[in-house]
């Protein structure tokens, strides 16, 4: 490649993410000439809706209720400014504006034209994005804790295994046509907000007694109607067998996985109704075949991958500053979100900034044109130009000098993005709902809404930590089974009802919510949550965080607040 | 009638006959001089009838029908097809990357049933060199498909090296 060309090429990334080189660029134009050929045999009327819609989804593209629905991939969160303005560009041309974080670290756009979406591809192109396997039953977008690289409890930085997965799972051509969708994490911190134990694949980076790198693997996490927490099937994995033994569990799942049932199709029903130990010898059977050959990771991909996720130009700053010490002791709004929206750096003199897409009056993980733009330009000027999604659809910038905090801080303030709930009660997890979504049962967002209105500043953070996550129906893309408090809409009758659990988890240790009793209209529900929250602040202890008290007292006291004497019925209705 | 096949990037007339999954004694026995593609459960069960044909004989399986069942006569067949019950069922792919992967089978593998220009990119590099469109296919518009991509990351069959290893 001429080298004037090899400089516009590399447009769209920072130097400390992965760049694209003319392989992958080849990649993204075959497939949007691909995609733009098909979309133009569907409109002809020489594809099938029902031949069209896979190709559709594995280019991200659904119908919805009013429109259809693009979700774009942001390959583990990470995101350039460069590559956010052309978000927002989208937003404006195609869209209404606004765009929606998702949980898997992704963004879509609600009100895009069939027609438009070959084109919205190629804009993505330019900046080194894509819509592809974004949906559709296909290997999904890799995700990973928002912190990778930053964390100071780190293990290893899972970035450049989620790339290796990313291209090997990207036309997979054995996998493209699974029973359901297959979604992979890899966490390399100790914390892990990457939710991996409940997904199909969940791989936790760790080193062996000689200081070798390598995986545990867990197979047949997942939500959906049947949640599940994974099962290891492997302790530790050198780092250099990653893509047979992923091919290994692939194979058997496309071969065995059910097909007769949608809802019976995910990889966690097989392991179920296999045995977690028949499955795992399945699969060492499966890698015998492929263990040794050509995906053996070589020592060269692994440095060359890393190579791409160095650390930023960090500059030797002291760990105080004075300049954040006289802003904390000046502004109490500011010290509120100081507390609650920052993080401990791996480097001195540094900070990670979360950015809390959850404020009061807003669609939770909702972005305007306006404040993408902005984000962008903050990501610039304080952060090496990058930042990261959450899959809790919040925004990091995750190298932020301690300096410049109260900086940074009144900036948000000018665009609504300061708001100090992180990993409070009202920084809820949040499908779009039925105000959006065909499969809804109930409305996520106005529910979402009047929990945040129920809930002062004050108060909030008298709570303290706790998760509290919502979806419109079992599909569960709101997380529900994994809140501290879950929230699922249901239909009772034609009418909007909400079931919610307690005791869920998402983190290390990983756990399923169970269901209170009898389900709430949408009206009763901020009280039932104000109810919840007030047997936890009756009986916690000193510095007990909600899950914690649930844990030790269990569901009795919290059923009495809800239903009295009245209801002894364990299961949802 | 004669099926619409692509082999070798191009439109072939072929003379197999592909017999259905209904297919007994006396229809292979009609057939005596014709190449015939049977069924699974008849390629296990008449072994005699097969051997004794003038003609020859291949099998087809099905997409929850797997590889192993005919592992020990793959030498001696020269082509073998796999079912597409429906385009959107994934199976055969793997199907076709253990005959070749696990049992190095060097026949004719083709794709039959449920078999679209989407997705004949994938048949071609899970192993499969031939196939027996869906009768409403475009030809035209079916062999531009093996032109989709350029590269691939992964090995597969028509590419042993992943991307990582020639890049």
């Amino acid at each position: 490649m001429p080298p004037a060309l090899a400089c516009i090429r590399s447009q769209g990334r920072t130097k400390t993410m992965y760049r694209y080189d003319q392989y992958d660029h080849q990649m993204l134009a075959d497939r949007i000439a691909q995609f733009r050929d098909q979309t133009q045999r569907f409109l002809a009327g020489q594809l099938s809706d029902a031949e069209f819609l896979p190709l559709r989804l594995q280019n991200g593209l659904y119908v919805q209720r009013l429109a259809p629905m693009l979700r774009v991939a942001i390959p583990y969160g990470m995101l350039s400014s460069t590559q956010m303005r052309k978000l927002a560009f989208i937003a404006d041309h195609f869209d209404k504006g606004y765009g929606h974080l998702t949980t898997r670290q992704n963004i879509q756009f609600n009100w895009p034209a069939l027609a438009d979406v070959p084109e919205i591809l190629a804009h993505l192109a330019e900046v080194e994005m894509h819509a592809i396997q974004t949906s559709g039953n296909c290997i999904r977008n890799t995700t990973t804790d928002q912190f990778a690289g930053v964390a100071v409890d780190e293990v290893e930085d899972a970035r450049a295994y989620c790339e290796i997965i990313r291209q090997w799972s990207t036309f997979h051509p054995e996998f493209a046509f699974l029973p359901r969708k297959f979604k992979i994490a890899v966490c390399g911190t100790q914390q892990d907000q990457a939710a991996t134990q409940v997904h199909d694949i969940g791989l936790y980076l760790l080193k062996n007694e000689n200081n070798e790198i390598g995986f545990r693997v867990l197979v047949g996490g997942g939500l959906g109607r049947t949640p599940v927490i994974g099962s290891e099937i492997k302790a530790f994995l050198p780092q250099e067998h990653l893509l047979s033994y992923l091919d290994a569990i692939l194979r058997v799942y496309n071969r065995e996985g059910r097909r007769d049932n949608k809802y019976k199709a995910r990889i966690k029903i097989l392991v179920k109704e296999t045995g977690t130990s028949a499955f795992r010898d399945k699969v060492e059977k499966e890698w015998q075949l492929l263990k040794d050959g050509p995906l053996t990771l070589t020592s060269a991909e692994l440095e060359r991958c890393r190579a791409f996720f160095h650390d930023p130009d960090y500059k030797a700053l002291p760990a105080q500053s004075s300049a954040l010490e006289t802003a904390l002791n000046t502004d109490v709004l500011f010290a509120a979100w100081y507390e609650q929206n920052t993080s401990a750096h791996k480097k001195t003199g540094y900070a990670i900034v979360t950015i809390c897409v959850k404020k009061t009056g807003f669609a939770p993980g909702d972005l305007d044109s306006d404040q993408m733009r902005f984000i962008a330009d903050l990501a610039e000027r304080y952060s090496f130009g990058e930042m990261r999604i959450t899959h809790t659809q919040n925004l990091v910038l995750a190298d932020v000098e301690k300096n410049e905090l109260y900086n940074l801080w009144q900036a948000l303030k000018t665009r609504d993005l300061e708001a100090d709930n992180l990993g409070l009660l009202s920084d809820m997890i949040c499908c779009p709902g039925g105000d959006f979504c065909s499969l809804a049962n109930a409305k996520s967002i106005p529910v979402a809404e009047a929990i945040q209105r129920r809930f002062s500043a004050q108060h909030l953070r008298e709570i303290g930590q706790l998760s509290l996550n919502i979806s419109g129906c079992m599909n569960a893309c709101g997380h529900h089974h994994v809140g501290n408090i879950g929230i699922l809409g249901v239909d009772k009758k034609g009418e909007e009802y909400f079931q919610i659990s307690l005791g869920g988890s998402a983190d290390h240790n990983a756990a399923l919510g169970k269901i209170v009793g009898p389900s709430f209209s949408q009206d009763e529900v901020p009280d039932v949550i104000d109810k919840i929250v007030n047997v936890y602040q009756q009986h916690k202890a000193p510095g007990e965080k909600f899950i914690n008290t649930y844990n030790r007292l269990g569901m009795e006291p919290f059923k009495e607040a809800l239903y009295g004497n009245k209801s002894d019925d364990h299961t949802t209705d | 009638m004669t099926t619409r096949l692509i082999k070798n990037g191009t439109l072939v007339s072929d003379t197999w006959v592909l017999l259905g999954a209904a297919t007994d004694r006396d229809a292979v026995a009609m057939m005596h001089d014709r190449d015939v593609i049977v069924p699974l459960s008849f390629w296990l069960s008449e072994q005699d009838l097969i051997s004794s044909r003038p003609s020859r004989t291949a099998v087809w399986l099905n997409s929850n029908e797997t590889p192993d069942a005919i592992a020990g006569s793959l030498d001696k067949l020269a082509l073998v097809a796999l079912n597409f019950p429906e385009f959107k069922d994934g199976r055969p792919y793997s199907s076709a990357r253990e005959l070749r992967q696990r049992f190095a089978y060097s026949g004719e593998i083709r794709a039959i049933g449920d078999v679209l220009r989407d997705q004949l990119f994938f048949m071609r590099r899970c192993g499969f060199d031939a196939f027996a469109l869906r009768d409403d296919q475009d030809i035209d518009i079916a062999l531009s498909a093996f032109n989709d991509f350029t590269d691939a990351y992964q090995p597969a069959i028509d590419q042993p090296l992943p991307l990582f290893r020639r890049r």
